[in-house]
């Protein structure tokens, strides 16, 4: 994985910390050039830079994370396969003549257990995105995840989602091959698999789209994932019917890890390295793994019959509602 | 031979005093002005015919209960969980409280929200019967439409009963986030039992059937029908149109144009519906010699 460029995309709150860091850069090259002792100046900063980057990523607002998530730098469902696997084998197409490449699936080992892995795939540039589909996938893109789940379930392999989407790709094509039906199938079909499921948010969750590889034993998110019915701007445009309104729609829709913990809606946080996971990818990448393990431990010890069982009770309990007697 | 297509036949050719009058009877809702041709019916019998323009075949919007008359057979209903009404769990405000929403709704309409539940006969056929309501806040499913959903799919799926679902919603509801999303795997969790029972489900797709309920129950039937010229669709015209740039097809995203791609087994008018309904379901009741044993399912016991 690449280390980035932070200064190249950089977001509006992620500014003041840039400034100081490239003040603190500027110091210890002029202590190094006059080998003047700034060792002091230079720790101050440091402290500085870290309570300000803490205050930074503690308080961010829904809207905020939605920039995090969307951050052109995040790391894709690729980059943490690769990371987190012992081998990887991509494998390709629907079998009704078509190959997404906005949602990508393969083979696996992670920790030596063989497993299928599949997600919502981004692009890196604006060419790739394009290629891409900036992630969003067509009704062939969900028949060739059912046909990996199934491949999964067959083999007796445990299957690990990765959601990272705007929505479901919304053209006259998707809907004429069936946008809808391809989801509503995978819906239906993952309530049947004798394996286990984990789904990980790992950026942005758009809707149905990210719903159709979503139903899972266990759903975990990344701590500035966001998973929303619509998307912010979608729902600004529609309820308050002003598009500007987006980052009070944010705020309002419940978007956010914490909020969804809350509604018990997902089962896990995991936490990302200070400056969210693009900064250093690595790391997200080992706590992904880490959870992934203890997760799929668990899960493993369960009969297909209880696992089906339980997941379904895990959605059936999902929604809010009074009770009248 | 139709006096009644004599009738309105005249009718076009009236005075303008006498139209004056008919726009007073029509706010009196004693005609109806048919949305598609303009055309006038006497409302009584534009009732008899289902909501259908004896003139131009135009299928006007059915309430609940209006559908409920017409499908299941006379003093054979009784509604399932009628017990749970929505709450406002995200204390939604747009530029108006979900909570003076909902009352607003509910006074309005006299429904608790947008799905009506419960079992009666079709026919003589048992059957479990979700009949949504576009009136209430366009049909959209929160909560309470996933939650009445399912304990009818459940007790359908303990009873032995085939499923109906007459479909009309603009999708998820917005006001309670997640929460809506989430209904669509719920139903969709629960047709999995249903189905794994070898049990008859049958979704009909009514206008407008878009969004979440397309991307979920409304595409799960073993047998799908739809009334005519629906919207049928899982996006928006809009958003389609803002990311294409471009005119969307002739009869994009219709009954018609699902039927030619191969989405839809069969458009049914409304007044042939009931009778369609009876004829599949009698034609599916199971030669059980002639099939493996069921796959062992969880039976999950309906909430009551
Ligand atoms: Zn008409």
């Amino acid at each position: 994985m690449p280390k980035t460029e932070r200064r190249n995309f950089l977001l509006d709150f992620e500014k003041p910390l840039c400034e100081l860091e490239a003040r603190l850069d500027q110091i210890r090259q002029l202590a190094a050039e006059n080998q003047v002792d700034f060792s002091e100046e230079i720790a101050q900063l440091e402290a500085r830079a870290n309570k300000l980057r803490r205050e930074i990523f503690s308080s961010l607002t829904p809207a905020q994370r939605l920039q995090l998530a969307r951050h052109p730098r995040r790391p894709s469902t690729l980059d943490y396969i690769q990371a987190i696997t012992d081998e990887w084998l991509e494998l390709h197409g629907d079998r009704s003549g078509y190959d997404d490449p906005a949602l990508v699936g393969g083979v696996a080992r992670i920790n030596g257990r063989p497993v299928v892995m599949m997600g919502h795939q981004k692009g890196r540039d604006t060419k790739d995105n394009v290629a891409r589909n900036f992630g969003m996938a067509a009704p062939g893109g969900y028949r060739k995840a059912i046909r990996l789940m199934k491949h999964a379930d067959h083999f007796g392999m445990p299957i690990l989602s990765f959601i990272d989407t705007p929505g479901a790709w919304a053209g006259v094509e998707a809907e004429k091959l069936g946008q809808g039906e391809a989801i509503a199938y995978n819906l239906r079909e993952m309530f049947s698999f004798d394996v286990p499921i984990i789904c990980t948010v790992i950026g942005e969750g758009g809707s149905g789209g990210a719903l159709g590889i979503g139903v899972a034993d266990r759903l975990l998110m990344f701590e500035h994932s966001v998973y929303t019915v619509a998307s912010p701007e979608a729902c600004a445009a529609i309820l308050w019917k002003d598009a500007k309104k987006s980052e009070q729609a944010a705020m309002a829709l419940k978007i956010t890890a914490t909020d969804l913990k809350k509604l018990g809606l997902i089962d896990e946080i995991l936490p990302e390295p200070a400056s969210g996971a693009h900064s250093e990818p690595l790391e997200a990448a080992a706590t992904l793994k880490q959870a992934l393990w203890n997760n799929l431990e668990e899960l493993s010890s369960m009969s297909p019959q209880k696992l089906k069982e339980l997941r379904y009770s895990k959605f059936r309990q999902m929604g809010i509602f009074q009770q009248v007697t | 031979m139709s006096t009644l297509f004599d009738w309105f036949a005249n009718l076009r050719k009236t005075e303008p005093a006498i139209q004056k009058q008919q726009e007073r009877e029509i706010a009196d809702g004693l005609w109806s002005k048919c949305q598609a041709c303009g055309s006038l019916s006497y409302t009584k019998d534009l009732k008899a015919n289902q909501l259908v323009c004896p003139d131009c075949g135009h299928h006007a919007r059915v309430d609940s209960d209006e559908r409920i008359a017409q499908l299941i057979d006379p003093n054979t209903w009784k509604a399932i969980a009628t017990d749970i009404q929505p709450t406002d769990p995200l204390e939604f405000r747009d530029r108006k409280a979900y909570r003076d929403r909902l009352k607003d709704y509910q006074s309005k309409t006299g429904l608790t929200d947008a799905v009506v539940a419960g079992t009666g006969l079709l026919d003589g056929l048992p059957v479990a019967l979700g009949v949504m309501d576009f009136r209430f806040m366009g049909g959209s499913m929160g909560s309470v439409v996933g939650e009445r959903l399912c304990r009818l799919i459940e007790h359908a799926t303990s009873e032995k009963l085939p499923v109906i679902i007459i479909c009309a919603s603009g999708g998820a509801r917005m006001q309670e986030g997640m929460l809506s999303l989430m209904q669509m795997a719920k139903i969709s969790g629960a047709l999995h039992h249903h189905q794994a029972n070898r049990l008859l489900y049958i979704p009909v797709l009514t206008h407008p059937t878009t969004g979440g309920v397309t991307a979920s129950f409304a595409m799960l039937g073993d047998i799908i029908l739809a009334e005519p010229k629906a919207t049928i669709g899982f996006a928006g015209r809009r958003v389609i149109e803002q990311t294409l740039r471009e005119k969307l097809p002739e009869g994009f995203q219709t009954s018609e144009y699902l039927l030619q791609h191969g989405f839809v087994d069969e458009i049914v008018p409304r007044t042939q519906l009931k009778k369609t309904l009876a004829q599949l379901i009698s034609m599916h009741q199971p030669f059980h010699h002639l099939m493996s044993p069921l796959k062992m399912e969880t039976v999950v016991e309906p909430e009551q």
